[in-house]
């Protein structure tokens, strides 16, 4: 849980901590391209001090955090786990990455992804994969799998990412913690390496959804360096005791659905009945063409945001070019992992004369059906709930050379992003064998507030 | 839809990849899989159906056309490369 530092929790002593079991399970687990020992005690002390003195100090005060790879800031190579960033360290500050130091949080660590956030595993990253906090021989989700770790190995009490279909939410599942994608525009994605800029979210990883209130508090809002920022709305929602509709989508129902995911969805909402909610069943047929159209949609903006690396400006630059024009397709391929390769040629097909309307525009549309379903669905219900993914963490190496595979574990996470809805992961349980077991909580646009307060109402000891 | 090698290769030049022969064979298959996967979007209806290409609740944002302090200095900016000369970046030869 977080707990700032006070008189008597001194922020050296937090901070300490926490880079000790860093290093400790590094070894074991992979989880940190950078670990940021020096700074991060100087930081520590600095707060201290500031305490002994009786001064004001933030809401954060000496909390240690663990930062997604992709976020910029001064501290540490900002590599976003591809080679082609390599050597890269920002001058300028993430809003996000300011708003959380400003509060006094403490940065101890740069966390592992899919190169470019592509991927569901991080077995794509270019530094290799990091592994589950359940068990090591299993993927720990992705694509901000090291975030998510860090936080259920108890290294740090939350820690940053970004979720453009999901990469918060399913390795917040598969690592048995609380994961937040907030409604698309909540926070500034000023200074985070971008994917796709209509469905990148930023969110965190935390153990309980007050941390995770306390977080929203302090980094959302409008930024004028990010002007598709909403203007400020996020407030703690009030403890509401009301039944609620949740809403149960039929489509999502099915074999493909690993059957002790299908339980734990199923006590949930036996937990809800008893509560006095009601549960609605809902039908929305057009979710099961959301990964189709996002894996159109996404990799056509991939396509266009990745072309900006060429090796020229900033990071890796390959030695072996004669003539620019080398220069440019050697570093592209040498720096580019081979999922963020098969992104940027999907989108270029899709987006090509001859294919843009069979493809792109069509994945379009299809977009709008996907909004009007959630809109018609948040008439019926105030939240819905659904697995996020249809299985619990799998082995390492099981779906990377298969790409659909792969992109099928998004199935259930996608459509919200698609949206622009807000989603929750919360943990439920565990399998048998002792794997995490999570469901997500989706509400209407907005709702980011009462969907952690309604959460709250989910929680129990396992 | 066809894909076959010179698909693949006229991917790459959009892309700028320089891909060997390995690379171009393995994502030939790749591709082919994904666009069968894409493809059920065919059975989709969407006619008369508006295309979304955000979700953002757009409206236009004001400032003041004034030039204000940024975040990085040029020289900054320059440190962030591989081989500058006379305060400018240095690349091999275009032709």
């Amino acid at each position: 849980m977080i707990q700032a530092a006070s008189k008597t929790h001194s922020a050296v002593q937090m901070v300490r901590t926490a880079l000790e079991r860093a290093h400790h399970y590094q070894d074991t687990h992979h989880i940190f391209t950078f670990i940021n020992d020096e700074a991060a005690l100087a930081k520590a002390a600095a707060i201290d001090q500031r305490i002994q003195r009786g001064e004001t100090v933030g809401p954060l005060a000496g909390v240690p955090y663990a930062l997604k790879d992709n976020f910029l800031s001064p501290e540490g190579e900002t590599t976003a786990s591809a080679h082609i960033l390599e050597g890269f360290t920002s001058p300028v500050t993430a809003t996000a990455v300011q708003k959380l130091e400003d509060a006094g949080a403490i940065m101890i660590g740069r966390t592992n992804l899919d190169a470019f956030a592509h991927g569901s595993s991080t077995e794509n990253s270019y530094f290799g994969p990091t592994k589950n906090s359940r068990d090591p021989e299993r993927v720990a989700g992705g694509s901000s799998g090291g975030s998510a770790v860090a936080v259920a190995l108890g290294i740090v009490p939350f820690a940053t990412g970004t979720d453009t279909g999901g990469s918060i939410r399913q390795p917040a599942s598969f690592n048995g913690v609380y994961g937040l994608k907030p409604t698309y525009g909540t926070i500034s994605r000023y200074g985070v390496v971008a994917m796709a800029s209509s469905t990148d979210c930023i969110g965190f990883f935390a153990q309980s959804p007050e941390d995770l209130d306390l977080l929203m508090r302090v980094t959302a809002g409008q930024d004028p360096y990010d002007l598709t920022t909403l203007p400020d709305y996020y407030q703690t929602a009030p403890a509401e005791t009301a039944p609620r509709r949740i809403g149960v989508i039929k489509d999502f129902d099915n074999e493909a659905v690993d059957p002790e995911i299908r339980a734990a969805l199923q006590h949930k909402l036996d937990l809800l009945r008893q509560q006095g909610h009601q549960i609605i069943e809902l039908s929305m047929p057009s979710l099961k063409y959301a990964l189709a159209a996002y894996y159109i949609i996404v990799p056509a903006e991939v396509a266009s945001n990745l072309s900006r690396h060429d090796g020229v400006r900033y990071g890796f630059r390959s030695t072996k070019s004669q003539h620019l024009a080398e220069l440019y397709q050697n570093t592209r391929d040498e720096g580019f992992m081979p999922e963020n390769k098969r992104r940027i040629m999907i989108g270029n097909f899709v987006l090509s004369s001859g294919y843009y309307d069979a493809y792109y525009l069509k994945a379009a549309k299809a977009r709008t059906l996907i909004i009007q379903e959630y809109e018609k669905a948040f008439k019926q219900c105030d939240f819905i709930l659904t697995p996020v993914s249809p299985n619990p963490a799998f082995k390492l190496g099981e779906k990377v050379n298969d790409p659909v595979a792969m992109y099928l574990e998004d199935v259930m996470s996608v459509p919200l992003n698609l949206a622009g809805v807000p989603g929750l992961a919360i943990p439920a349980g565990e399998t048998k064998s002792g794997l995490a077991l999570g469901l997500q909580l989706v509400g209407p646009r907005r709702s980011d507030a009462a969907l952690l307060q309604f959460a709250k109402t989910l929680e129990e000891s396992h | 839809m066809e894909v076959n090698q010179a698909t693949i290769q006229h991917l790459a030049q959009l892309s700028n990849f320089a891909l060997t022969a390995d690379q171009s064979q393995r994502l030939e298959s790749d591709i082919r899989a994904i666009l069968d996967y894409i493809s059920q979007l065919d059975q989709l209806d969407t006619d008369g159906i508006e295309p979304t290409y955000q979700v953002f609740e757009m409206e236009n944002v004001w400032r003041p056309d004034v030039i204000t302090p940024q975040d990085a200095t040029p020289d900054e900016l320059l440190d962030l490369t591989v081989a500058t000369q006379d305060h400018q970046i240095k690349v091999p030869k275009v032709l």
